[in-house]
């Protein structure tokens, strides 16, 4: 953002492929497809981009905003500030030019008044949305859908967004829906070619084409996760609506059909059902996970809390499945379109009695399609609860991301063991550590040998599933699951390190900070600060987290909650080196921003200069 | 002689003996009605010919579902949370749609913290036998008001009930049930044959069965009590089930006062009128005589209402004929085209 600080009005030197754009508008007025539009066409031209939509927890009229930000170097995380404000919502425009510094540029549908002397020191360039829609013949409820597409051909002609790419854009939009695809382009071009004939550019912020990087796709993070499931091998998934995890069922949904027949039979062979609560989620997916379905819930904050009795249970009685989590802000109902990382000391210990979970944390939309599949494996060999922590960033907002790889590894069931199984055990008991890795056999109902059931409770029992009170029992029932987590640890996914150059100072983050984290990473090394950057990817953290603290002469955990909940959670794994760890965390619902972060740690690095 | 003591052993349809279709010894109280009912769910299991292996048993958290660790020892079990039973449920039917599912329940889960589940596991039509074990009191934490106790009805630590009952038959009835029946501890005759025809019949099968609980509910003018209930039943038809129609007797009966009913598994339900006369097939009827009988303090037992099954969960997934969970992997994981498809229409 440092870019529009220092130009003039009178400079007209281009500044190519490096802007923040926000786009306001009335929510419900189909403006999301509108400003996919401008993103892809962005995207197909090669220019690294990224889209976030900001929204309110609403259906129709209240304000919402989509930002886009271009950036050469590829940082594409969150800014601060806007350089470019498209304005078609009379009731923010006041507002949003708070955003914009001077030599900002606003693009503003001409019907809104802007008061005299209103930010003399902004470029203004009035679209005369009304007056182009009475050139064309549009159905009255199409009117405010089509006014955005105005704006896509205004904004994308002055600001050198070629057509060719709107026009493929759209038709990627649309599908196979052809003729509505043509007359939003249609409208697309009137806009871009009224700019053309009649707009005088004199703003600064133009993009160019860049070679299109092959291995990149551009997707969500629920889409990327529920397809992730169809490839692990998901058989049953129960749900319950909630924002921001509800799109991640419906992209399984989408695809179940195509991805989930049985090659053999035709049939399907993944179940998906909505049930009537997070309760009834949990507790089908933990009915399926027992009964030897490769299973998943899929929620947020609010649903998580409903579904800590069954987590214990599952914990307890040694079933796998799979909770994904996607974060919004809490507590309580809290900001429900809005992103954060404040379930991750809740989740990590969540159930009464001695419990621990394992959490899988994706911080790029590729990884949320990895983890979807990873997760089943992780449930089953480990049999237990997989959570994994997505949140609304990364889940609900397109990102450009790496192709999707295909599982380098076969579906693990772990030891699921069937009739001619059992023979090989002398004794086998449902809870009996029989390869002292803590992880005992599991027999599923279904299979019919005389050896094979026995009785699942989640009150104390013995190695055969039998009750009992007995207090060395249950200690060392209680200690042969820890040990049994304890042994996944090092099989989580690892760390990810960017090291700077010679770096003393440390960064942790985790999850969908990535992007602002590492343009802070980059910032500080222009400005003389060298750090090395941990991205944590699972907890309980491997070796590899505490070598890196230790390594450090100090790290700084960057993270979205109030009380530095990963920064507690290492404090708590690594006492000895707690005096190392500096928490730095922001809540309000946004992403996160480089210059935040920087902000942060250098003012807190005055501490030991 | 060894041919007599061979003659003692009875065996079923698939030779299988009694003693295979045992539990643990119960550990509730002596006379509790819900050994009563471990003993039919065992009986009925062993004349149907199932094998304990095809049968799982998935309960909630109280006296009753601490019961189906006391029958079926073969069977796979699952006492789960309390009232979250049917969620259980939900999700293992799909593994494998061969395998028969008891449901035990009892009124702090049925009627209580899983009232909802109760009415959304009927809605879903998930096959099933569900069977709540209703003594019309908290047994396990000592004796508190249940959402099934009689209003009226005056306990040691909490005085009188000032509530009126819900009826889970009628709840049951109104989610659209297909087969609802009610039983009592005390008539395990009339109990074994509705058992036997709800596990013969697709579809969620409800029977609530009046168990009373002997240390904390079990006065005589209390309506879960034995003495009440004895003195109070009033079946609404005899109920014999068969194996098959040739096994059908009903040479003594009057014509016109008997009803055969052929179940999904092609076994066979003998229904012969009593003084009730009524129609199990008639839904307002069934409607009537739940609220006739609390009305007018009988205690109407046998099978409410009976009506075709709409299709059950599993029918409304196309899924494979083998059981689900024993698909395997290669038959789960979609090709690498098919990935290229997905990365290709992502891409550019």
């Amino acid at each position: 953002m440092a870019v529009t600080e220092l130009q003039s009005t009178t400079d007209l030197t281009p500044i190519v492929n490096d802007f923040c754009m926000t786009v306001c508008t009335v929510n419900g007025s189909g403006s999301a497809t509108a400003n996919s539009i401008i993103y892809r066409a962005l995207f197909q031209m090669g220019i690294p981009v990224s889209g976030k939509n900001i929204f309110p927890s609403n259906i129709m009229g209240m304000a919402t905003w989509f930002v886009i930000r271009v950036n050469e170097e590829g940082f594409t995380g969150r800014v601060p500030h806007d350089d470019i404000v498209v304005a078609m919502n009379p009731s923010t425009l006041l507002y949003e030019t708070s955003f914009l510094p001077e030599g900002g540029v606003i693009f503003y549908a001409d019907h809104i008044m802007i008061p005299e002397g209103h930010r003399e020191d902004l470029i203004y360039y009035p679209m005369p949305i009304k007056e182009l829609m009475k050139t064309v013949d549009v159905p009255r409820n199409l009117v405010a859908y089509m006014e955005n597409m105005l704006y896509v051909g205004i904004v994308s002609q002055v600001l050198g967004i070629e057509l060719d790419e709107l026009r493929k854009a759209v038709g990627h939009q649309f599908a196979e829906r052809v003729a509505i695809a043509e007359s939003n382009f249609e409208l697309i071009k009137i806009g871009f070619d009224w700019a053309k004939d009649n707009v005088e550019k004199r703003d600064r912020f133009v993009v160019d084409r860049r070679p299109v990087k092959g291995n990149q796709i551009m997707t969500d993070g629920n889409t990327a996760a529920g397809i992730g499931s169809l490839f692990g091998g998901l058989q049953f998934c129960s749900w319950y609506p909630i924002t921001p995890a509800t799109s991640m069922i419906e992209a399984a949904i989408a695809k179940v059909d195509d991805l989930r027949k049985d090659p053999v039979t035709g049939k399907t062979t993944c179940v998906i059902l909505q049930v009537e609560d997070e309760l009834a989620a949990a507790g089908a997916a933990l009915g399926a996970g027992w009964a030897g379905l490769r299973s998943m819930t899929s929620t947020s904050g609010p649903g998580i809390c409903l579904m800590s009795e069954n987590i214990g249970l599952a914990y307890f009685t040694e079933t796998p499945m799979v909770i994904w989590n996607v974060q919004r802000v809490g507590p309580s109902t809290g900001l429900p379109t809005r992103t954060a990382q404040g379930d991750l000391a809740f989740m990590y210990n969540i159930g009464h009695g001695d419990v621990n979970h394992i959490i899988l944390i994706p911080g790029t939309v590729n990884e949320c399609f990895e983890f979807g599949w990873k997760s089943l494996d992780l449930a089953e060999r480990y049999q237990t609860p997989i959570f994994v922590l997505s949140d609304l960033d990364l889940g609900m907002n397109t990102w450009v991301t790496e192709k999707f790889e295909y599982p380098q590894t076969p579906i693990d069931r772990g030891k699921l063991i069937w009739e001619e199984d059992l023979e090989k055990f002398e004794d086998w008991g449902r809870y009996k550590d029989i390869d002292g890795d803590g992880i005992p056999y599991r027999t599923v109902m279904g299979n019919m040998s005389e050896r094979a059931a026995y009785f699942t409770r989640g009150t104390g029992h013995d190695e055969y599933g039998n009750y009992n009170e007995d207090p060395k029992n249950w200690s060392d029932m209680l200690h042969r699951i820890e040990k049994k987590l304890a042994g996944a640890i090092e099989k989580l996914p690892q760390p990810i390190v960017k090291k700077g150059k010679n770096a003393k100072i440390g960064i942790i983050g985790m999850g969908s900070t990535n992007d602002a984290i590492l343009e802070t990473q980059a910032k500080l090394a222009k400005q003389g600060l060298e750090t090395d950057y941990m991205r944590i990817r699972a907890l309980p953290s491997c070796c590899a987290v505490r070598d890196f603290i230790t390594e450090h002469e100090r790290t700084y955990v960057l993270e979205l909650n109030r009380d530095g909940q990963l920064k507690e959670i290492l404090m708590l794994e690594y006492s000895d080196l707690s005096e190392k760890l500096i928490s730095i965390t922001d809540i309000g619902g946004l992403p996160m921003t480089a210059v935040w972060a920087v902000e942060n740690i250098l003012a807190a690095e005055e501490q030991y200069a | 002689m060894p041919s007599t003591i061979e003659k003692k052993v009875e065996r079923n349809l698939i030779g299988l003996t009694p003693s295979d279709y045992s539990g643990k010894k119960s550990t509730l109280c002596p006379g509790c009605g819900h050994n009563a009912i471990s003993n039919v769910i065992q009986a009925a299991v062993f004349e149907l010919g199932l094998a304990p292996e095809q049968v799982v048993k998935i309960s909630g958290i109280g006296c009753s579902s601490k019961s189906p660790n006391y029958f079926l020892n073969r069977s796979f079990g699952f006492n789960g949370l309390h009232g979250r039973m049917p969620t259980l449920v939900t999700g293992a039917c799909f593994a494998d749609s061969k395998i028969e599912i008891l449901g035990i329940s009892g009124d702090g889960d049925s009627a209580s913290i899983g009232l909802s589940h109760f009415k959304h596991i009927i809605r879903r039509n998930v096959p099933m036998l569900y069977i709540i074990e209703n003594n019309g009191v908290y047994g396990l934490t000592k004796g508190q008001f249940s959402a099934t106790s009689d209003q009226g009805l005056v306990l040691k630590h909490q005085g009188e009930n000032i509530l009126p009952p819900l009826d889970l038959c009628m709840e049951a009835l109104i989610s659209g049930a297909a087969f609802v029946a009610r039983a009592f501890s005390g008539d395990v005759k009339q109990m074994k044959e509705i058992f036997k025809a709800a596990i013969s019949q697709e579809g969620t099968a409800v029977v609530d069965v009046i168990s009373p609980c002997v240390t904390f509910n079990n006065r005589a003018e209390a309506m879960q009590s034995y003495t009440w209930g004895r003195a109070h039943q009033t079946p609404l038809q005899e109920i014999t089930h068969f194996g098959s129609k040739e096994d059908i007797v009903t040479d003594d009966f009057e014509p016109g006062s008997f009803k055969e009913v052929e179940l999904q598994d092609g076994t066979y339900l003998l229904l012969r009128k009593l003084d009730m006369d009524h129609d199990p097939s008639d839904k307002a009827a069934a409607l009537d005589i739940l609220t006739e009988s609390y009305k007018k303090k009988y205690f109407a037992t046998g099978l409410i209402y009976f009506s075709e099954v709409p299709p059950t969960i599993q029918e409304r997934y196309d899924l494979p004929d083998e059981p689900l969970n024993r698909i395997g992997i290669e038959r789960l994981r979609p090709t690498p085209a098919m990935l290229d498809k997905i990365n290709h229409n992502f891409g550019i």
